[in-house]
C-alpha cells in the first residue's frame, strides 16, 4: 500500500526542567520516527532539598479513537488521557444550559474503588471551572484517564494529562490548568513533586491545581498535618513551580503546531 | 520574603495582554488575551488636523472586528479559547477590522450554519430523516428538502444512505436541521450520494486545507486517476474511482496527506504514476 512508510507524526516534547535555583537550562529533544534519543547529561536528576520538579514529557494525539488524547510523564509517573466530546448525552444526564463533564479514572491494577471516585470528582471540579461548557449545552465531554505507572504525585500528573488532552480535543477553555504536589516532611522541609517513598514518609502531602492566567487556585487536596503558614508556603512554591509547567505546555504545543 | 514578591511580578508580566497584530501566525494558548487595534482618528473636514470632539475623553474607539472560531469577546479584548495559530483576514470592502480566528487541529465536528456536510441516514420517522453528521446530535432532514420533491413524489432515501447537504439551522440551543437544496430550490450537487465508493474520516484541518482555493493536492490526485470525490466539512470524504484498488489507494493518500510534506507527497505520486 502507498502509505506503508508514512507514520502519523506525533509530537513528543521532552523538556528537562532545571531546578528553580534560576539556572533555566532547558534543553529539548525531539523523538523522530526512528526513535533516536540523545541523552542529556546534566539536568535536575539529583534532587536536593530545594524546590525541583522531575523530568517532564508529554505526547499528544497518540490515540486514534478519542477526539483528543495525551500522555503525560512526570519522573516515573505516567498517565494516559483521552477526551471524547462534545458528544451525545443520555437524557437523564443532560444539563439544559451547559455540557455534562464526566471523568473516569482507571487504576493500573484492579477495579476502580473509592479513592478513584474521589480523585475523579476533584479532577471534574477542576475541569468544570475551566471548560466553557455553556458553548455546548446538552452535550457530554468525557475525560478518560488511565494510570500507566504510579511513582508519586499521581493526582497532579492526572490533572496535567487531562489538561493536555482537553487542549488536543479542541474543547473551548478559558485557561489552562496544571497540578503540582508538595510534601512536607517531619522537620518542615518542602519537597515539590515527591516520589512515592517521599509521600509515604511525609507528614503532609498537598496537591494544588492552578490556572494559567493568574496562577489562581482551582482545587486543593491535602492529607496530613500542617500549619497555616506552611500551607501558604506550599501554595507559593506550587505557584512558582506551575510557571515551569505552563512554559512546558507552551513549548510542547508550539512544537506540535510547527509541524503543520 | 523576597521569593513571593519577585514571583508575583513575573506573574503579572506573564499575563499581560498582547496586541493581536503582533501575535499573527503564532501559536496562542487558551487563556491569553489579545488587544484589538485602535481606530485611527479621522481628520476633520477642514483638513487642518482638526480632531472630532469626543464626549468621553478617555476611551478611544476600537475598530469593529469579527471574532471567529477559537476566540471570544471579553470586555474590549479577545480571549483565546482554543490552541492554534492566530490568523487574520482583511475586510474586502467597507469599514471594519476584518476577521480574527484561531486555526486549530480538531477531530470533532460542531455543526455550523451554512456548512456542507456528508451525513449518514440513521432513521426515518414520519416526514423527517435523522442524519448522523458526527456532531453531538443527529440532524433532521425533511423529505421535502430535495429537488423536485412533493408530497406525492417522495425522494428515494433509505436508512444507511449517504447524504450531502447543508445546514439551515445550527446553533448550540437547537437540533441541527439540514436541507439538500439551495435557496433557489435547486440541488446544486446536494442530495443522495450514489452507490459504491468509500467514505472515510479525516481531521477538520485537513478538509479545510484540501478545500482551500489553491490546493495542489487535489489537482495532483486528479491527474492520477479519474475519480469522483465529495468533501464534507464534518471531516468526511467520499471517494470513488474505477476499481476498488484505485479507490483504496486514493483514500490512503488523502489520509496520509496530513502528515506528509509536499516533497514526500510528490515522490509518492510519481511512484504511483509510473506503476
Amino acid at each position: 500500500m502507498v502509505t506503508q512508510g508514512v507514520r502519523s507524526a506525533r509530537c513528543r516534547a521532552e523538556v528537562i526542567i532545571a531546578a528553580s535555583r534560576g539556572v533555566g537550562a532547558m534543553e529539548e529533544e525531539m523523538h523522530t520516527d526512528a526513535k533516536i534519543r540523545a541523552e542529556i547529561g546534566t539536568g535536575c536528576s539529583p534532587r536536593g532539598p530545594g524546590c525541583s520538579l522531575r523530568h517532564f514529557a508529554c505526547e499528544q494525539n497518540l490515540l486514534s479513537r478519542p477526539d483528543g488524547s495525551a500522555s503525560f510523564l512526570q519522573g516515573d509517573t505516567s498517565v494516559l488521557a483521552g477526551v471524547y466530546g462534545p458528544a451525545e448525552v443520555k437524557v437523564s444526564k443532560e444539563i439544559f444550559n451547559k455540557a455534562t463533564l464526566e471523568v473516569i479514572l482507571r487504576p493500573k491494577i484492579g477495579l476502580p474503588g473509592v479513592a478513584e471516585k474521589s480523585r475523579e470528582r476533584l479532577i471534574r471540579n477542576t475541569c468544570e471551572a475551566v471548560v466553557l461548557g455553556t458553548l455546548h449545552p446538552r452535550t457530554s465531554i468525557t475525560v478518560v484517564l488511565q494510570v500507566v505507572s504510579d511513582a508519586g504525585s499521581l493526582l497532579a500528573c492526572c490533572l496535567n494529562a487531562a489538561c493536555m488532552a482537553l487542549v488536543d480535543a479542541g474543547v473551548p477553555m478559558r485557561a489552562l490548568f496544571c497540578g503540582v504536589t508538595c510534601a512536607l516532611d517531619s522537620d518542615g522541609t518542602l519537597v515539590l513533586d515527591p516520589t512515592s517513598k517521599q509521600e509515604k514518609e511525609a507528614r503532609a502531602v498537598l496537591t494544588f491545581a492552578l490556572d494559567s492566567v493568574e496562577r489562581k487556585l482551582l482545587m486543593s487536596s491535602t492529607k496530613g498535618l500542617y500549619s497555616d503558614s506552611e500551607l501558604q508556603q506550599c501554595l507559593a512554591a506550587a505557584q512558582a513551580a506551575s510557571q515551569h509547567v505552563f512554559r512546558f505546555y507552551r513549548e510542547s504545543l508550539q512544537r506540535r503546531y510547527s509541524k503543520s | 520574603m523576597a521569593g513571593p514578591v519577585s514571583v508575583a511580578a513575573e506573574y503579572l508580566a506573564g499575563s499581560r495582554a498582547r496586541a493581536a497584530r503582533t501575535v499573527l501566525g503564532q501559536v496562542v494558548l487558551p487563556g491569553e488575551e489579545l488587544l484589538l487595534p485602535e481606530q485611527e482618528d479621522a481628520e476633520g473636514p477642514g483638513g487642518a488636523g482638526e480632531r472630532p470632539l469626543s464626549l468621553n475623553a478617555g476611551a478611544r474607539s476600537r475598530v469593529r472586528v469579527v471574532c471567529g472560531p477559537g476566540l471570544r469577546r471579553c470586555g474590549d479584548r479577545l480571549l483565546v479559547t482554543k490552541c492554534g495559530r492566530l490568523r487574520h483576514k482583511e475586510p474586502g470592502s467597507g469599514s471594519g477590522g476584518g476577521v480574527y480566528w484561531v486555526d486549530s487541529q480538531q477531530k470533532r465536528y460542531v455543526p455550523v450554519k451554512g456548512d456542507h456536510v456528508i451525513g449518514i441516514v440513521t432513521a426515518k420517522s414520519g416526514d423527517i430523516f435523522k442524519v448522523d453528521v458526527g456532531g453531538s446530535e443527529p440532524a433532521s432532514l425533511s423529505y421535502l428538502s430535495f429537488e423536485g420533491a412533493t408530497k406525492r413524489n417522495r425522494p428515494n432515501v433509505q436508512v444507511g444512505d449517504l447524504i450531502y447537504g447543508q445546514f439551515v439551522v445550527a446553533n448550540k440551543d437547537m437540533e441541527p436541521e439540514m436541507v439538500c437544496i439551495d435557496s433557489c430550490g435547486r440541488a446544486n450537487g446536494m442530495g443522495v450520494i450514489g452507490q459504491d465508493g468509500l467514505l472515510f474520516k479525516v481531521t477538520l484541518g485537513l478538509i479545510r486545507k484540501l478545500l482551500a482555493p489553491d490546493c495542489e493536492i487535489i489537482q495532483e490526485v486528479g491527474k492520477l486517476y479519474p475519480l469522483e470525490i465529495v468533501f464534507g466539512m464534518n471531516g468526511r470524504i467520499w471517494v470513488k474511482a474505477k476499481t476498488i484498488q484505485q479507490t483504496l489507494i486514493l483514500a490512503n493518500i488523502l489520509e496520509a496527506c496530513e502528515h506528509m510534506t509536499s516533497d514526500q507527497r510528490k515522490q509518492i505520486f510519481s511512484r504511483l504514476a509510473e506503476s
